[in-house]
């Protein structure tokens, strides 16, 4: 390190960045904190000089909010379905990739290929997959198409299944979404245990192989626990990433965050955060606190227990 | 267990199309005895550590047969063959404490070899004692010394009592001052289980030190198989007597005519029985005795180092091959050191000549010599 | 050991041998089997969304359905593209791209120089305070920021989709760690040379961390492409809507029956092509960039 004649000289090139993230980073932490804690805040209520008393009313409010506790329900099932369901399989993927040799680069190519895409637009394309379009209810019930994910099931015999209309129902909703969020996720659980694979000192094994270790045993002995930080990380960032979900049930759902008819019955808790974004800026603000809390908590769980569980 | 190697040969096949096929080990034949410590040694790139991988069953040979006693274990996978491997980073489970890493190759035995909890720790205890690491059992490989580590490589590859100890540059990763100690501790331990051992290594002097033999390897092929001294002593070619010895071996152009060896206009030895042909000169640092008013052999003086008991006299001379000749003599011996100019008379068991044509040793009459061999060599050889 | 035994001994280990070759074998396969339907699975909708796009609405509604268009209707795309104004949206789209990569790039490659090369008061404190906001939900921010460009009078410009996105504390950091692995004797050396600063930052530093400035560029532009909910909040207008809010805006009656499929899947084709491209050619710089977040250096 040098020490600069001018110091002023680190402040001016780190000055954008400063400047930036004051306005669009740091304000807004202050400026939720202050929304938040001010009872039935709304910014179109603060322009027109109405004044706000302090206290935990909007917390309060959205705590008891029916909307609230569905959004909450949604984005905690959908994080504790996908998150394990994705991570076993990028690590069963991951290990098989790394066991072969011929068409490795190929396949690895592949699997990471759901990460380049527009989950909004590929969500059209589950949409689209799992849609059946016809009148189902009534006497008559004509199915015009069955979508190609009816269309299979019914080589096993399936009769179709409303997966995503009118006539769906919460546990066909939440199965589409978790197949499309768990497809989404592979890529990058794949990409990081693949990567933590094959940075594994070979020697280890070579090691296991002269002690006449068997193959469960240096799975479970040696590569897992050497994996264990990688676990951990996808595991968390699964997890984060869980909590924040929107967008992919906007791609499959709509805006109305739900089948017809059913609007908002899939929303989460980010969704709640916009519902309120435009007119309730106080709830919104206690709601996105909420969030954080919640984010935070659960990180910190993962954290601890991962230091338990990762040896080194 | 004694351990044969039968024409050993590993040839690696070209990873693409431009590369040609590269023989790493050729037509290996040595028998390592049993209970001996054997040090395998070469510069890098050589084929020794092949050849321990070999030995380990990790790689596969490409032709010939390896024997552990009088089984041939050619084609036994690495966890049938009964090896202790120590690798040259040690290859400790970075998860596990210093106990787990022990025991975990006894907690692989099965069947009628299957242990007991308390009989594994038995065994454990033992080995992690045999190597002074019994403190040390419950910490883990990151809060250990690089010493520390090494040992326990070595226990954990003692504790299932294996046939035949591998060691893969077991001093490489260590500092100066360890290395000794633990190149002592290698050759303790080894004498105290009795286990034949193979270990590798670039560094001549660690193989001389603590081998009761050295295999001395170049490019895939074996130069010479002996007791260090031995080898020291004998080389066969130029390139095992430059590899071996420190500071090393002085190098000259020669010729011999009618009998006798010249380096420039020199006469500088009697060499009787070798035909008259140029030679490469190869003189042990302790090969020259400085005589001032009739040394045989002129060097420019250029630095004189005393250092206690021997000195280290630093000369040019215009046939060497080296920037330097440097004699090592006793530090009684009175040097000028402000002269220009310092004369030597050759020990003829220390002056090797080599052939221009294979490097091959020329050995002439005076190293023919039976009741001269034998009484230096008894000599050296009365510390084994 | 009798012949006998030897020879007996000799055939139980070529049986256990054979044993474990067949093993071997049925487990390559196995891992085979299982990784190519996972594959399959993987590139199912991208393989049917290109098959629907091609067919008619009459071929698509069949059933069983055809795995393979029996007339193909390219006619499809540019009804997609006529339909959701793709070409506008596509220009929208690159401009933001362009124009934000390009000004994030200046300020995280100063910003990371500064924490990584030069010493000032509170350096450490500020570089734990950034990283300490990589913690929080973005929505949170968002709701602050949505109040902000309505005082600043931003709603429906460029400038709303761009200037609040310009500084990632991520791209800061992971360039800064790139740029402590380049030795400080180099940075020394040119001092004593008497380069400057920036002269440096140019003919040093950033030739180095080429790869790092590579991946943040694409994964900026693959940012810009993708995003969906502050442009929705902020600037759905004609004139600025992005690409992925268009695609969603043009077929909002997705459930309705009338809806052209074949259509609308031309469309998310058309809006998926140029990240397939991008992957193809770059692949390398994304996998090392997304990994990178992961191995922390």
């Amino acid at each position: 390190m040098v020490q600069s004649k001018k110091p002023w000289v680190a402040w001016l090139y780190l000055a954008p960045a400063i400047v930036l993230l004051l306005v669009f980073t740091a304000w807004p932490i202050v400026n939720t904190i202050r929304m938040s804690l001010l009872e039935g805040y709304s910014t179109a209520g603060e322009i027109a000089g109405k004044t706000f008393e302090f206290g935990f009313g909007n917390f309060a409010k959205v705590i008891d909010y029916g909307q609230f506790k569905t959004c909450l329900t949604n984005t905690i099932l959908l994080c504790v379905l996908t998150v394990p369901i994705s991570t076993f399989l990028a690590l069963l993927i991951a290990v098989c990739l790394n066991a072969i040799k011929p068409l490795q680069r190929l396949l690895q190519t592949i699997f990471f290929l759901p990460y380049v895409t527009n989950s909004i637009a590929i969500g059209m394309v589950f949409a689209a997959m799992f849609n059946i379009v016809g009148n189902l209810s009534g006497e008559n019930p004509l199915i015009v198409t069955a979508g190609i994910i009816n269309e299979f099931l019914a080589l096993f015999g399936v009769a179709p299944v409303d997966w995503i209309n009118a006539t769906s129902t919460y546990t066909t909703n939440m199965i589409v979404m978790v197949v499309y969020i768990v497809w989404n996720a592979l890529p990058f659980k794949i990409l990081i245990l693949l990567g933590g694979l094959q940075s594994v000192n070979k020697q280890y094994y070579d090691a296991a192989k002269v002690d006449g270790t068997s193959r469960v045993r240096v799975f479970t002995k040696i590569t897992v626990p050497l994996l264990s930080p990688m676990l951990a990380y996808v595991v968390i960032t699964g997890f984060i990433g869980g909590f924040k979900e929107y967008s992919s049930i906007v791609g499959i759902f709509g805006e109305d965050m739900g089948p017809v008819g059913a609007a908002g019955r899939l929303n989460t808790m980010v969704g709640f955060i916009y519902d309120a974004l435009g007119n309730h800026q106080g709830r919104a603000s206690a709601a996105a606190l909420i969030l954080f809390g919640i984010i935070f908590v659960v990180t910190l769980i993962n954290l601890y227990v991962s230091k338990k569980k990762t040896h080194y | 267990m004694k351990v044969v190697l039968e024409n050993v040969t590993k040839i690696f096949p070209p990873r693409n199309k431009r590369e040609q096929e590269f023989m790493a080990v050729n037509n290996f034949t040595f028998t390592v005895p049993d209970g001996k410590l054997i040090g395998l040694l070469g510069p890098s790139g050589c084929g020794k550590s092949t050849t321990l991988y070999m030995i380990s069953g990790l790689q596969k040979v490409s032709g010939g047969k390896i024997y552990f006693g009088d089984n041939d274990v050619t084609n036994l996978p690495a966890e049938s063959r009964g090896v202790g491997l120590v690798f040259q980073n040690y290859a400790l489970y970075p998860h596990l404490t210093v106990k787990q890493n022990i025991l975990f190759p006894l907690q692989n035995l099965k069947g009628s070899e299957k242990l007991s909890k308390k009989e594994m720790l038995e065994r454990a205890y033992q080995a992690a004692k045999l190597v002074q690491i019994d403190e040390l059992m419950e910490r883990k490989p990151n809060a250990l010394s690089g010493g520390q580590q090494q040992r326990v490589a070595i226990a954990r590859a003692l504790v299932k009592m294996p046939g035949v100890l591998l060691l893969d540059e077991p001093l490489s990763n260590l500092d100066a001052r360890l290395r000794l100690q633990t190149r002592e501790e290698i050759r303790r331990i080894q004498k105290e289980t009795g286990i034949t051992t193979i270990f590798v290594t670039h560094d001549q002097e660690e193989a001389m030190s603590i081998s009761d033999m050295i295999v001395v390897m170049r490019d895939g092929v074996i130069q010479q198989v002996g007791k260090p001294q031995e080898v020291y002593d004998n080389p066969t070619n130029l390139f095992v007597a430059k590899f071996l010895g420190t500071p090393p071996i002085n190098v000259f152009d020669g010729e011999v005519k009618g009998g006798k060896l010249y380096i420039g206009d020199e006469c500088v030895l009697d060499v009787a029985g070798v035909a008259d042909q140029p030679v490469t000169v190869g003189i042990r640092p302790e090969g020259f005795i400085p005589c001032e008013n009739n040394g045989a052999m002129t060097c420019n003086l250029t630095n004189l180092e005393i250092m206690g008991r021997d000195a280290s006299v630093v000369a040019t001379h215009a046939a060497s091959l080296n920037p330097t000749v440097r004699a090592i003599i006793d530090g009684d011996c009175k040097i000028d050191a402000a002269s220009a100019t310092v004369r030597y008379n050759l020990k003829p068991h220390k002056v090797f000549l080599f052939s221009k044509l294979d490097e091959k040793r020329i050995v002439f009459a005076a190293q023919n010599n039976d009741d001269f061999m034998t009484a230096a060599l008894k000599r050296k050889y009365s510390k084994f | 050991m009798t012949e006998l035994e030897k020879f007996l001994l000799e055939k139980k280990l070529e049986r256990e041998k054979s044993r474990q070759r067949v093993v071997r074998v049925v487990a390559q396969v196995l891992l085979y089997v299982f990784l190519i339907t996972m594959a399959l699975i993987v590139l199912f909708p991208f393989y049917w969304m290109i098959i629907s796009s091609l067919k008619t609405l009459t071929e698509y509604q069949q059933s069983p359905p055809t795995f393979f268009p029996k007339k193909i209707i390219w006619g499809n795309y540019a009804e997609a593209f006529h339909t959701a104004n793709l070409g506008k949206l596509f220009m929208n789209t690159m401009y933001v791209g362009v124009v934000s990569t390009l000004l994030s790039l200046v300020i995280t490659v100063i910003s990371a120089f500064a924490f990584a090369r030069l010493e000032f008061k509170g350096k450490n404190a500020l570089f734990a305070a950034l990283l300490g906001t990589m913690m929080i939900p973005g929505e949170l921010f968002t709701i602050t920021n949505y109040q902000t460009i309505y005082y600043l009078n931003w709603q429906n410009t460029f400038t709303v989709l761009i200037v609040p996105f310009l500084v990632s504390v991520f791209y800061i950091y992971l360039l800064r760690q790139n740029f402590l692995q380049i030795p400080n004797e180099l940075y020394l050396a040119a001092k004593v040379d008497g380069t400057s600063d920036l002269k440096y930052l140019w003919k040093v530093m950033i030739p180095l961390a080429l790869p790092t400035l590579i991946s943040i560029t694409i994964l900026k532009m693959m940012g810009a492409w993708n995003s969906y909910v502050w442009p929705n909040l902020v600037a759905n207008d004609i004139d600025h809507r992005m690409i992925t809010n268009g695609l969603r805006n043009a077929f909002t009656d997705a459930n309705t029956q009338s809806t052209n499929y074949p259509v609308q899947m031309a469309a998310v084709a058309l809006v998926s092509f140029p990240l397939f491209l991008v992957f193809i050619f770059l692949r390398k710089y994304i996998m090392k960039g997304v990994s990178r977040s992961g191995i922390k250096g």
